[in-house]
């Protein structure tokens, strides 16, 4: 076996100055910056009037709500909260299909190998970016003063919160689209409506199919909470109990919610892998 | 120059168009199925959620001139020209728009710190124990399925009203959708380094410092930026339970008809929001080049 030479230091530190004295500004540069993110997160403890005693009285009540939670007993009013329950996936499926419905069209116009100026294309964006900045919740309030208290608020409002969300994603979708197809419709004497409807529309349906699903699963989370502000649905219902601390009925509520959720996370996963093929969904 | 397009005889054509009209017309009535299916569920669902489209249609009016409403001054002027009447309360509201971004700040980065402390446990390749993979992987789904506002519900009643709420509900909703998207990042890394550092006699937690965490810092970091994003827009919905932040403002002018401040609030929160994305999407493309921004 022979020896390798030894490593000539001296050379070494001539030709690879970097790596062997890094400048003082960049060897503190990460511990300055988890230094500050933790300087602020401190002031922030304080200025959100954190206690030691605040959190032990606390924790110390959660306790006794988590023993108060078990077991967990709908009472006599099962029946109203599957009825809520079904109010509630009502609401996601319908808000998603519509939402879906109108994103289409508006995400063409989104899309930038569809409308190439960017004039047009801008105001589109914005208009979704700024449709997006606002919570579903807030919606909920909006559409609760313009049709009153209800269900029907609840799947308006995840329609348009989710028109923003759906505009943004399927017009990426749109661009991420093979120009191959196109020009091959437009070779063979096709016009711009038919190199939609047979170049791109293939190519964009099953990604768009699988986004739909996986919002309908996501929408079911929303959808319970969107009541909290009396837009219907089993959220309602939780918020009710809560505030008249029947525990028991709210840890059983909860186990509603986790039960209906994994139920359509399966059936979406199933219905997702049969649309698209067994691939990551993007 | 002339080209034949060889077609091939009657006959040979005759079976093979019979497949393709077979094949098409199974894929037809699958689909023709398929839609029912849909549109069947779709009517149930519509009715379950009182869906009335009469009402929509007499009530749209409304919706127009709603936002005609929060557009108008109360003594009948545009907003607009009137800035300092319509911002009226911009000390206040900008305080506790503040709060709103302090409230997610604090709540992301303790739930990253726990989740970060987790992950480790609920990652296959680096789970000490099965059942202890099964127990954090079954908690963390708890974490991320109950809704923030739902936990920020119950712990307003448990620590008081106020941002504490707020914070340990995000914390907690934090925990669980980061511990996920961290641990599928860990199942992700090139296993060569651990080994190389356990063949070195090495415990787990140095394995964990010296192989795992340098592949996987920039990942988490950026995974974690853009929760602080969802985190700004959940933590302005807090305050509809009293949980702090701005939310408690907006939903007092929604529900008292203070029309030209809904839209005030209402404008500031959307030009937070736009600022903290484009900030943290700043943010990550300096740390971590350009294809990171998804």
């Amino acid at each position: 076996m022979t020896r390798l030479p030894a490593p000539d230091s001296v050379n070494l530190r001539d030709r690879y100055p970097d790596v062997f004295d890094r400048p003082l500004s960049s060897r503190l540069a990460i511990p300055a910056m988890l230094l500050g993110a933790f300087g602020i997160f401190v002031l922030g403890l304080v200025e959100l009037e954190f206690s030691p005693a605040r959190m032990l009285a606390g924790l110390n009540q959660l306790g006794w709500i988590t023993m108060m939670m078990i077991p967990p007993d709908p009472g006599s009013s099962l029946p109203a909260y599957l009825v809520a329950l079904g109010e509630t996936l009502s609401i996601a499926l319908l808000g998603t299909t519509l939402a879906a419905i109108f994103a289409l069209p508006v995400s063409l116009l989104a899309a930038r190998n569809i409308v190439p100026s960017n004039i047009f294309r801008f105001p589109v964006r914005r208009f979704l970016d700024s449709i997006r900045g606002v919570d579903t919740l807030i919606w909920a309030l909006v559409w609760i003063n313009v049709v009153g208290l209800g269900p029907f608020a609840g799947v308006l409002a995840i329609a348009v919160s989710d028109f923003g969300a759906f505009g943004k994603l399927f017009s990426e979708a749109i661009e991420a689209a093979d120009r191959k197809q196109v020009e091959g419709i437009r070779a063979s004497g096709g016009n711009t409506l038919h190199e939609i409807r047979f170049g791109l529309i293939p190519q964009v349906l099953p990604v768009i199919a699988g986004q739909v699903l996986y919002f309908i699963e996501s929408n079911t989370r929303s959808a319970t909470i969107i009541g909290i502000v009396g837009a219907g649905g089993i959220g309602l219902q939780l918020a009710e109990q809560i505030r008249v601390l029947e525990w028991q009925k709210v840890s059983f509520l909860i186990l509603m919610i986790l039960v209906a959720v994994a139920a359509i996370d399966w059936i979406s996963g199933k219905l997702r892998f049969a649309i698209i093929g067994k691939r990551a969904v993007i | 120059m002339t080209v034949a397009v060889s077609m091939l005889p009657e006959q040979q054509l005759a079976v093979l168009n019979d497949a393709y009209r077979k094949a098409v017309a199974r894929k037809r009535l699958r689909l023709t199925l398929a839609t029912a299916v849909f549109f069947a569920v779709l009517v149930i669902a519509a009715i379950g959620a009182e869906v009335n489209p009469g009402t929509f249609v007499n009530k749209i009016g409304n919706f127009v001139s709603y936002f005609d409403r929060i557009a108008t001054l109360e003594s009948g002027a545009r907003v607009w020209s009137d800035t300092g009447e319509w911002f009226w309360g911009w000390k206040k509201w900008l305080a506790l728009l503040g709060e709103t971004i302090l409230i997610s700040y604090v709540g992301t980065l303790a739930g990253a710190i726990l989740a970060f402390a987790l992950n480790f446990l609920a990652a296959e390749n680096t789970s000490p124990a099965p059942w202890l993979r099964f127990a954090v992987r079954r908690l963390m789904e708890f974490c991320r399925t109950v809704p923030d506002i739902v936990f920020a519900l119950i712990f307003v009643i448990a620590f008081g009203l106020g941002p504490m709420a707020g914070v340990l509900a995000i914390m907690i909703h934090s925990v669980g959708a980061l511990g996920k998207l961290y641990s599928e990042i860990v199942e992700n890394i090139d296993m060569k380094p651990v080994e190389g550092v356990r063949s070195t006699g090495a415990s787990w937690t140095s394995c964990i410092r010296f192989a795992v965490v340098p592949q996987v810092a920039g990942g988490f970091a950026s995974y974690t930026l853009l929760r602080f994003e969802i985190n700004v827009r959940g933590a302005s919905v807090m305050g509809f339970v009293g949980a702090g932040g701005i939310g408690q403002e907006l939903v007092v002018a929604v529900r008292k008809f203070f029309y030209s401040d809904v839209s005030a609030i209402l404008l500031m929160i959307i030009v937070t929001v736009f600022l903290i994305d484009i900030g943290t999407g700043w943010a990550r493309g300096r740390l971590f080049g350009k294809d990171a921004r998804s």
